[in-house]
């Protein structure tokens, strides 16, 4: 082995450092990446004739592609979603969902001997995984001792939805029993802001669980609940918020989403870009006041809110983990 | 409360040494990428980046985005530099670094190589990647790397991975690619390619009685003997005689690994029939 010592000290000589590129290196190199990049291109980079463009996280897009751009996010993410879900918030996320559920108490209790078998009709809007509507029908069925009460499980991305159906192949809301002859869970492939498959006044709850911050159209998808719920139906919406008050805790909270969901994005499921998606979006979502007055001007009663002092609403939401994610409601007007 | 850093107070950033550099950002105030595709890490986030996808890709070693993210987090500050002075140093290296030339499957045409002449390099490229079933599918882009020429180096050496499995014929199964590994760290010093033989754990036992008796030695002793693999023009290459790149470079090549397993595994069928028919026998015979 000594011939082989020369050649090897070679390869351990230290020099001195100069990280210095001259500028026509740092082109060619950026070039060529570029050009081996171009079998993908980047639909930002192209804008079609409506000039109207809208946000992707902190990309800016043409509003046509994002539903697309967005589909294409949760295709990726659907099979790693509830393991992902359980990193990134450390479990808390079973907490918000639950309490989500209990404070909503979807189910009729039944008073007399004759049960009506109607029950509530429930939509879950970006359900796709199901684990809303699973904890619905948990309740419902378990607590309120209600059979009758289904769910509509919407999603705009088919794996989301397979992903659903595996979940509940295993739960006995799939099958017709005798207890409940109709099937208490059907799944629907729809975009939020075109619900045309569902009829006007049909549906008791609207549900959205870290759905809606995802919409090309909030207000149009706020229009579409609006229509779809009967008078006197609930919307009942659980999303992130862009900021914490506390500012120490914003800033904690802030440095775990942009440097440890993206990090564990890319170790457990292989696709950093997605998670960066996603924490971008939620910087991108409106504050509690905004959203609530956004559910207000769609027509919908916000219960709790009053006026503040600079006019803007307060106290018409529930605000989770010190303001990490919120629940906002709004009541159909009779 | 967030503080915007200007482009000029950035560059100047840039130019002071090297270990002030690394604290002058944060997870919040990333400074803009160097390259598309460019992430710049914070050193807690290359740590948890290293360590994660050091566990990841010891539990699923199918997970190649993690060996190179493993790379790429471990490569700084030392090795990658010295990789590229390396290129730097060569003539042939400076010309590499200098075209940047990507190997995909659009640039390497494997109807082509197919064709070349029997003890080609192109054709013995072709034929491995025949016979292991694999293609020069696109490997995954450089992103945690902040010098975009240290990252092409980072590219280059991962793109050229394949040529040197054709080169040294070890097979793509878990022991072939131990034995790359150790040879690649004797070769061009990455810190990754030694952390990957930690996956000397998942061998059978006979396997590693094999890798530390045979194939460690031949890789160390060839890594380092040889010329340094990422200094060859591989596009120039394609028809140049196997054997005189192989001597060229200084490399052997070590016994056939699929063969040698084809052989052990036909002995202990042979065997286990033997032993069935002598137990048959004995069944029949009433011994």
């Amino acid at each position: 082995m000594a011939g082989l010592l020369p050649r090897a000290t070679k390869r351990l000589r230290l020099s001195p450092t100069s990280g210095i590129i001259c500028r026509d290196c740092r082109r060619a190199v950026t070039s060529s990446i570029r050009h081996s990049q171009q079998q993908q291109p980047a639909p930002s980079q192209h804008v079609s004739q409506s000039e109207k463009t809208t946000h992707f996280g902190f990309e800016t897009v043409a509003e046509e592609l994002k539903a697309s751009r967005v589909r294409t996010v949760f295709s990726s993410v659907a099979a790693s979603y509830d393991t992902m879900n359980d990193l990134m918030s450390l479990g808390i996320h079973r907490l918000w969902k639950d309490h989500f559920v209990r404070s909503l108490n979807p189910g009729i209790r039944p008073t007399s001997y004759s049960q009506s078998a109607a029950g509530q009709t429930i939509l879950d809007i970006a359900g796709g995984t199901g684990d809303i509507a699973l904890r619905l029908l948990d309740h419902a069925t378990t607590i309120n001792r209600d059979n009758g009460t289904s769910v509509i499980i919407s999603d705009i991305n088919p794996e989301m939805l397979a992903e659903g159906r595996k979940r509940f192949a295993t739960s006995p809301y799939y099958a017709s029993t005798a207890t409940s002859p109709n099937r208490r869970v059907s799944f629907l492939e729809a975009n939020a802001e075109d619900l045309s498959a569902i009829e006007s006044n049909s549906i008791d709850l609207y549900t959205v669980a870290f759905g809606i911050r995802n919409f090309t159209h909030k207000e149009v998808a706020l229009k579409e609940a609006f229509r779809v719920l009967k008078p006197g139906g609930v919307f009942a919406c659980l999303e992130f918020t862009p900021r914490l008050s506390n500012p120490i805790m914003n800033g904690i909270y802030k440095r775990w989403s942009f440097g440890a969901i993206p990090l564990i994005g890319q170790v457990v499921a292989a696709d950093r870009e997605s998670y960066q998606y996603l924490v971008e979006s939620i910087e991108r979502f409106p504050s509690q006041p905004e959203f609530a007055s956004m559910i207000e001007e769609a027509g919908f009663i916000v219960p709790g809110k009053e006026r503040g002092d600079g006019g803007e609403l307060q106290g018409g939401w529930e605000d989770l983990s010190l303001g990490i994610a919120a629940i906002h409601k709004g009541v159909k007007p009779v | 409360m967030r503080t915007q850093i200007s482009q000029h107070t950035f560059r100047r950033l840039l130019a002071l040494p090297q270990p002030l550099r690394l604290r002058t950002f944060s997870i919040l105030n990333r400074p803009p990428p160097n390259y598309p595709g460019h992430v710049p890490l914070t050193l807690v986030e290359r740590g948890a980046l290293a360590l994660g996808s050091a566990f990841g890709s010891l539990r699923n070693p199918h997970r190649h985005d993690l060996i190179a993210a493993l790379g790429e987090a471990t490569a700084k500050p030392y090795f990658i530099s010295r990789l590229r002075k390396a290129m730097l140093a060569n003539p042939t290296g400076r010309r590499i670094l200098h075209d940047k030339p990507r190997i995909t499957s659009q640039t390497m045409s494997l109807e082509k190589l197919r064709q070349l002449p029997e003890n080609t390099v192109g054709r013995a490229y072709a034929a491995w990647l025949d016979r292991e079933g694999v293609t020069p599918d696109t490997r995954d882009q450089v992103r945690y790397i902040d010098d975009p020429e240290e990252a092409y180096a980072m590219q280059r050496y991962r793109e050229t991975h394949d040529f040197t499995h054709a080169i040294t014929g070890l097979p793509v199964i878990i022991e072939g690619e131990l034995a790359v590994k150790a040879f690649e760290f004797a070769n061009t010093l990455l810190p990754m390619t030694a952390l990957s033989l930690v996956a000397v754990v998942r061998l059978k036992a006979a396997e590693r009685k094999r890798f530390f008796e045979t194939y460690l030695l031949w890789a160390v002793g060839n890594g380092l003997k040889a010329e340094e693999v990422v200094n060859v023009y591989w596009e120039e290459e394609l028809e140049t005689d196997i054997e005189v790149l192989r001597a060229r470079l200084g490399i052997e090549i070590p016994p056939d690994l699929r063969e040698t397993r084809k052989l052990l595994r036909d002995k202990e069928k042979a065997e286990r029939a033997a032993r069935d028919a002598k137990d048959r026998l004995g069944a029949v015979m009433g011994v």
